[in-house]
């Protein structure tokens, strides 16, 4: 048991990370702590595809010293996917923020519970 | 390779290109490039179709030439060809229809940043049906969140905010877990285009290893894409995006937004992973169960909305549930059946909430029931066009609906067992509660006016009683081409494997 947790430590870290991100995200009235819940989810998945891309004593593939051996490097796409996600998310995150901003503007609260109580009770 | 197998990559193309352009133009003119745009991906598709018709396999598009497993691909059948043509005629209609209503409702200055969303919706939908790759599919999932945000903000007040919030939270989780879904994925096979995934998870599943995390990438892929597209119970977020955005905006999203995961649900299950894997595992009999209780719940709902778009929007849910049900069944033939009924669906929606607004307009913008009788004398081309996708969605013979609904019930009946049963009985209650909401509003559009109703000005709308009419030939269309429209959708499926 204490062997498979010292194994795969970054993975069962990521999952209970992504865990905490989704309840958060779920769970919190307040959309500012909404907004770091998403953001620790996501991270959570980056940790979970690096840790998984690299391996230890290997190098980026980036040929250098003539040696062309896949052995020596480690495989760089989960890299290039964590890459693409980060901009995913921070351009979610901009817009998430932004519409906050909107909402707080409009209502003076960051609840989603009383902003939507607030909603409901005026007309369109 | 012949000129025409470019089409998959000059839609998306297109799309983005004319979504740039769009930005630059004022919002008059970036309405025209998109209504074009729509036209022009449409004929583009229909023409790949008939080549693809004749062609009779399905082709791999290499993009920048690299040869799987370092490259991009798209790929291009017939059932995926087919669906473009739908659907971007439908992004069509929905513009020209709600034209008119994007001036009222959106900030002047603002229009051209709509139709970006609009271009941008297409693009994602495009990629979405022709990519062969995962990671692709999760970017565009990503750029249809974000422009279905922005499409149900484009009419500003606090109802379209709070629910464009909603639906960002709701629509993030179920990104999230699509993306863990996609990194596991990787992690067993290492790689990332469907075909390679399924070569390896068919090897993995024959030596017997990570049977667990297979199952739980099929979860985690259901309940993802799920959320997305407002499968009951996840639904919470619908009727209110739905129901108080532009006439366009609500048009596209339950038209196309919700489809776009759907399908891009079906091709995981179906090419990536297999039905050999899906049908073992027990997934199918939870999309089924959902389904089913969407069906019935979806339908409860609407009858007792006194908001006629809202009433719509619930209508949505228990047609997702329809779909869900026919793909939880688990057999081919409840796939073909599923695919049919979200292009009738498609189809049938977007006339319903482009008619909605023309009908609540010829009534004064009223919300009560009562103020809408007459509406269909007031506003003939909206009365015809809601009448027809009612009918088509309670399953009136001729129109799409009955024929969606005479697949599915076939399709249970081939399953035969407990599924069979709960399928017929279920499509029969929500029939039946379909016929008393849809059908109590035709009636009401039709009988006369209540006394001492005061009509507004009627407004003389040429290019959305051209879009209105266009709908009544689309849903009539989806109903007579019944026959060929589900070969394509059979053969289609006989491609992907």
């Amino acid at each position: 048991m204490l062997t498979i947790i010292q194994e795969h430590l970054e993975e069962i870290v990521a999952v209970l990370l992504f865990a905490i991100g989704f309840t958060t995200l779920l769970l919190q009235r307040n959309l500012i702590k909404k907004i770091i819940g998403f953001n620790i989810m996501d991270t959570a998945i980056y940790l979970l595809l690096t840790s998984v891309g690299y391996i230890e004593g290997r190098t980026a593939p980036i040929l250098t010293d003539g040696i062309t051996s896949a052995q020596y490097y480690i495989n760089p796409i989960p890299a290039g996917l964590v890459l693409t996600g980060i901009v995913v998310s921070v351009s979610v995150t901009a817009l998430m923020l932004s519409l906050t901003v909107r909402l707080y503007r409009r209502y003076h609260t960051l609840d989603i519970d009383r902003i939507t109580l607030m909603m409901k009770g005026e007309d369109d | 390779m012949q000129f025409v197998q470019n089409v998959p990559f000059f839609s998306i193309m297109l799309c983005m290109v004319s979504g740039i352009f769009s930005a630059m133009l004022p919002g008059r003119a970036a309405k025209w490039v998109t209504a074009g745009l729509a036209a022009v991906v449409a004929a583009l598709n229909l023409w790949l179709t008939i080549f693809m018709w004749g062609y009779g396999e399905s082709y791999v598009y290499w993009m920048g030439h690299f040869p799987a497993p370092w490259g991009n691909e798209l790929r291009a059948g017939v059932l995926e060809s087919t669906l473009a043509v739908v659907f971007s005629l439908i992004m069509l209609l929905s513009v020209l229809g709600g034209m008119r209503k994007l001036n009222e409702q959106v900030d002047h200055k603002k229009v051209n940043i709509v139709c970006v969303m609009l271009d941008l919706v297409l693009a994602a939908m495009m990629s979405m049906l022709y990519t062969n790759d995962l990671f692709t599919a999760y970017v565009f999932i990503e750029i249809m969140t974000l422009t279905a945000c922005a499409l149900i903000m484009s009419r500003q007040n606090g109802r379209t905010m709070v629910s464009a919030m909603r639906y960002m939270i709701m629509s993030l989780l179920g990104s999230g877990l699509t993306l863990i879904a996609i990194t596991i994925t990787y992690n067993l096979t290492g790689h990332l285009l469907m075909e390679n995934i399924h070569d390896s998870l068919v090897e993995l599943s024959a030596s017997g290893e990570y049977a667990t995390p297979i199952t739980v990438i099929m979860g985690l892929f259901f309940v993802g894409l799920g959320i997305k597209s407002a499968l009951y119970p996840f639904h919470t977020w619908l009727p209110d995006a739905y129901g108080y955005s532009t006439p366009t905006s609500s048009a596209v999203l339950s038209s196309i937004v919700s489809k776009a995961y759907i399908f891009l649900l079906i091709k995981i299950f179906y090419r990536v992973i297999g039905m050999g894997l899906v049908t073992s595992s027990h997934v199918m009999d939870l999309m089924f169960v959902f389904g089913v209780a969407g069906m019935i719940i979806g339908s409860v709902n609407a009858i007792f909305s006194h908001d006629l778009r809202r009433m719509v929007a619930f209508s949505s849910v228990a047609q997702i549930g329809y779909i869900y049900a026919g793909l939880g069944l688990g057999t081919g033939m409840g796939f073909v059946a599923a695919i049919y009924h979200m292009l009738m669906h498609a189809c049938a929606k977007s006339a319903l909430f482009v008619s909605s607004s023309g009908l609540a307009d010829a009534s004064g913008n009223s919300k009560r029931f009562s103020d809408l009788r007459g509406a269909g004398f007031r506003n003939p081309a909206a009365g015809v066009c809601f009448s027809v996708a009612a009918m088509s969605l309670v399953g009136i013979p001729v129109l799409g609906g009955f024929i969606s609904k005479l697949y599915l019930s076939n399709a249970a009946l081939y399953r035969g067992g407990i599924h069979m049963w709960v399928l017929l009985a279920a499509l029969a209650v929500s029939t039946l509660l379909n016929v008393l909401y849809f059908m109590k509003t035709v009636i009401t559009l039709y009988r006369p006016p209540r006394e001492g109703f005061q009509a507004p000005a009627p407004e003389r709308s040429p290019l959305s009683g051209a879009a209105m009419w266009g709908f009544v030939a689309l849903n009539l269309l989806v109903g007579l081409m019944a026959q060929p429209i589900v070969t394509a959708i059979t053969n289609g499926l006989m491609m992907f494997e």
